[in-house]
């Protein structure tokens, strides 16, 4: 494999971040949404959210990447295959993300939420400056493990037909005939996206483990 | 904005992405069971004494859960003829979403074995029982009983993760139902009908382990 | 005084050891201990916590690893390799503070498990010596419940039958009353008395001191990882010769 293969697949990569950040992004501020609507208390607004994240959950992100490409040709908005695929992410990750984070806001203390009301605090307030520091602290772990997975699921992209890193190893591999040098090339710039999230998550973990106890 | 939905194309292909689906449940089934297998294997030689083996498992472990599945399956699709294994595409499959499985699993069994006490063991040692009897005898089913939640959701998206597999044409729903799309150009009416089958996919899988928990773990704890 | 030991251990040794020694890295855990048990030989091992006690009945099973020395259980050498070391834990029965009963198995499966599993029994023949012992300690009518639908002496009782059940010559305890509700200590210290009673060669860690004067042949204080003091009960509590034993007696007896 020459210089020029290996600069295409790096072409490739840059797409695979672009779309892990608008995905990872998006997905936060949708998944906040999410998080916040799910824990509400409003019990028919709480169903039907939890619906969408059991959806998001129970099928496979290849056909929501489908479903949303093609639903979104469907309704006549015609968009380009990566919009299409960062869109498709962003409905993933607020599935996941709001289900992490509602976990999180579920895990501070009930004594938090009373002591805020009991200072007169508006629900804005009393989640801004109370619940919400805390539940993403708990959170950290799990969303930054969520983070890998996204980056991982980002090479789904490539059946859809968007040249990312893993498409553009496909690309490469046809051309040149050494699928296991290509492959192995293509996991190792993955791995080294995603190894120091994993790292940094268990570091993490470990850290609120240790002053939990 | 003219489009009409027509589902005639994913009418007749009902009965094949009925049967695909059969093929999706082998995939997942076959999966999990490689993957448990893994899984344990992989917490026995993680405990090894000998630090090589320890290792060897952690890169493992490490590689798999940084790259992509999608990645993963493609290498294994070529590195296995090279390694004068020819399999069709679904045993291939098979394999991958089991080595997938597997590193996840020795993760969350390796926690589970680490929830057990001490002085399980060493009740156990004190017996007279060797420490693979121990292992296989007192350990392993509480460990499985404390980690069973994690298992199942884990489970549940390898799962999800055999549609990945239709990337190498093995026989399963995503793989079918790619066939009827590009033969009748109904792309959302056919996605969007297979990923209700994967809801009710996932749904069943869900409950067989709830079934299975219920049967299997139903001793009391405190 | 010490009603039972009249029952008279023989000369035969039952356990020695002989210039055993362990170390933590550079803390000495166990410092030149050198013990001696007649077969039938009832011993109880006290003294201050971190003194050593448990962890030198847990090198006797091996579940600790000694430095230095030499350690016989019932003739046969206690090396490091595993031979040697299944072959003393099959003679050499131990209750632990916690119970640790198998949560997923049975009263009953607890206490067959390791006869089939480490000595080959059958299934009939491991389920009727079981049943034999649960009925010796009194719980054979919860033989099928699982340990945590037990009380804390109901689950310990079992753990002396699940051990009684590989036939053990010697029996050890790991301070097996000190975990449990005050209401629950005598009906343990009861089956221990009979267990003694019928002569089995106990060594048990406790503080329970009226169980050392009706039980025991020998009192051993321990203190820092080296016996400092051994002596029949009468003598050990009336009499005891050095300061640290009466501080501690007088700690423990509260006066």
């Amino acid at each position: 494999m020459g210089q020029d293969e290996f600069l295409f697949l790096l072409m490739g990569l840059k797409w695979t971040v672009a779309l892990s950040v608008v995905g990872f992004v998006c997905g936060c501020i949708a998944g906040l949404g999410i998080a916040l609507a799910r824990t509400c208390g409003s019990r028919p607004v709480e169903t039907v959210v939890s619906g969408y994240i059991a959806i998001f959950q129970g099928t496979p992100l290849l056909m929501q990447l489908f479903v949303v490409y093609y639903g979104l040709a469907l309704i006549g908005i015609k968009v380009d295959a990566w919009v299409a695929v960062s869109v498709g992410l962003t409905l993933h990750a607020s599935a996941y993300l709001g289900e992490i984070w509602r976990g999180a806001i579920e895990a501070v203390p009930k004594g938090q939420t009373e002591a805020s009301k009991a200072l007169a605090l508006s629900y804005v307030s009393r989640m801004k400056d109370v619940v919400l520091p805390q539940a993403l602290r708990i959170s950290l772990p799990a969303t930054i493990g969520f983070l890998v997975q996204l980056i991982k699921g980002t090479s789904l992209a490539s059946i859809v037909g968007f040249t990312e890193l893993t498409r553009a190893g496909n690309i490469i591999s046809n051309q040149i005939f050494q699928p296991l040098t290509v492959f192995g090339i293509v996991g190792i710039l993955y791995f080294i996206m995603c190894c120091p999230l994993t790292i940094y998550g268990a570091h993490l973990e470990r850290k609120f483990a240790a002053s939990a106890r | 904005m003219n489009y009409t939905l027509d589902f005639t194309p994913v009418i007749e292909g009902m009965p094949n992405l009925l049967t695909a689906c059969l093929g999706t449940f082998v995939l997942a089934i076959c999966g999990m069971l490689l993957a448990t297998v893994i899984g344990i294997g992989g917490v026995v030689l993680r405990t090894s004494k000998i630090k090589a083996l320890r290792w060897l498992v952690i890169g493992f472990v490490e590689i798999i859960r940084n790259t992509p599945f999608l990645v993963q399956i493609f290498f294994i699709y070529f590195a296995l003829p090279l390694a004068g294994l020819r399999l069709d595409p679904t045993p291939t499959a098979i394999i991958a979403l089991g080595i997938n499985g597997g590193a996840y699993a020795i993760e969350i069994i390796r926690g589970g074995v680490q929830s057990i006490s001490k002085g399980q063991v060493e009740a156990g040692l004190a017996l007279g029982l060797h420490k693979a009897q121990v292992f296989r005898l007192i350990v392993l089913k509480p460990a499985l009983r404390a980690i069973f939640p994690s298992l199942t959701s884990q489970f549940v998206l390898l799962t999800l993760t055999t549609s990945i597999a239709s990337a190498i044409s093995a026989y399963e729903l995503t793989s079918v139902s790619q066939r009827i799309e590009s033969d009748s150009f109904r792309s959302f009416e056919v996605y969007f009908t297979v990923t209700a089958f994967y809801l009710v996919i996932s749904w069943l899988m869900m409950r067989l382990f709830a079934f299975f928990s219920a049967r299997y773990f139903a001793y009391p704890v405190k | 005084m010490s009603d039972i030991s009249t029952t008279k251990a023989s000369a035969e040794t039952m356990i020695s050891m002989t210039g055993v020694a362990k170390w933590y890295g550079a803390f000495q855990a166990l410092n030149d201990i050198n013990v001696s048990v007649r077969k039938g030989e009832k011993i109880v091992l006290c003294g201050p916590s971190g003194s050593g006690k448990s962890t030198l009945i847990r090198c006797i099973n091996h579940l600790e690893a000694y430095q230095q020395g030499e350690i016989r259980v019932g003739g046969i050498l206690l090396g490091h390799q595993a031979k040697s070391i299944d072959a003393v834990r099959r003679e050499v029965g131990m209750v632990f503070q916690q119970f640790n009963l198998f949560p997923h198995l049975t009263v009953l499966q607890n206490c067959m498990l390791a006869p089939m599993r480490a000595l080959g029994l059958g299934k009939a023949e491991a389920e009727g010596r079981a049943r034999q012992l649960l009925e010796r300690v009194k719980i054979a009518e919860q033989a099928e419940k699982y340990p945590a639908q037990l009380s804390g002496g109901q689950q310990q009782r079992v753990a002396i039958a699940r051990a009684l059940c590989m036939r053990p010559q010697v029996m050890l305890f790991d301070e097996p009353t000190s975990a449990l509700d005050p209401e629950m200590v005598k009906e343990v210290l009861d089956t221990m008395i009979d267990l003694a009673r019928e002569g089995m060669t106990m060594i048990c860690v406790t503080h329970e001191m009226g169980f050392a004067r009706q039980v025991a042949d020998r009192v051993i204080f321990m203190a820092s990882g080296a016996i400092v003091e051994e002596a029949p009960p009468v003598e050990f509590f009336s009499n005891p010769k050095h300061e640290r034993t009466r501080k501690f007696l007088g700690e423990i007896l509260g006066h």
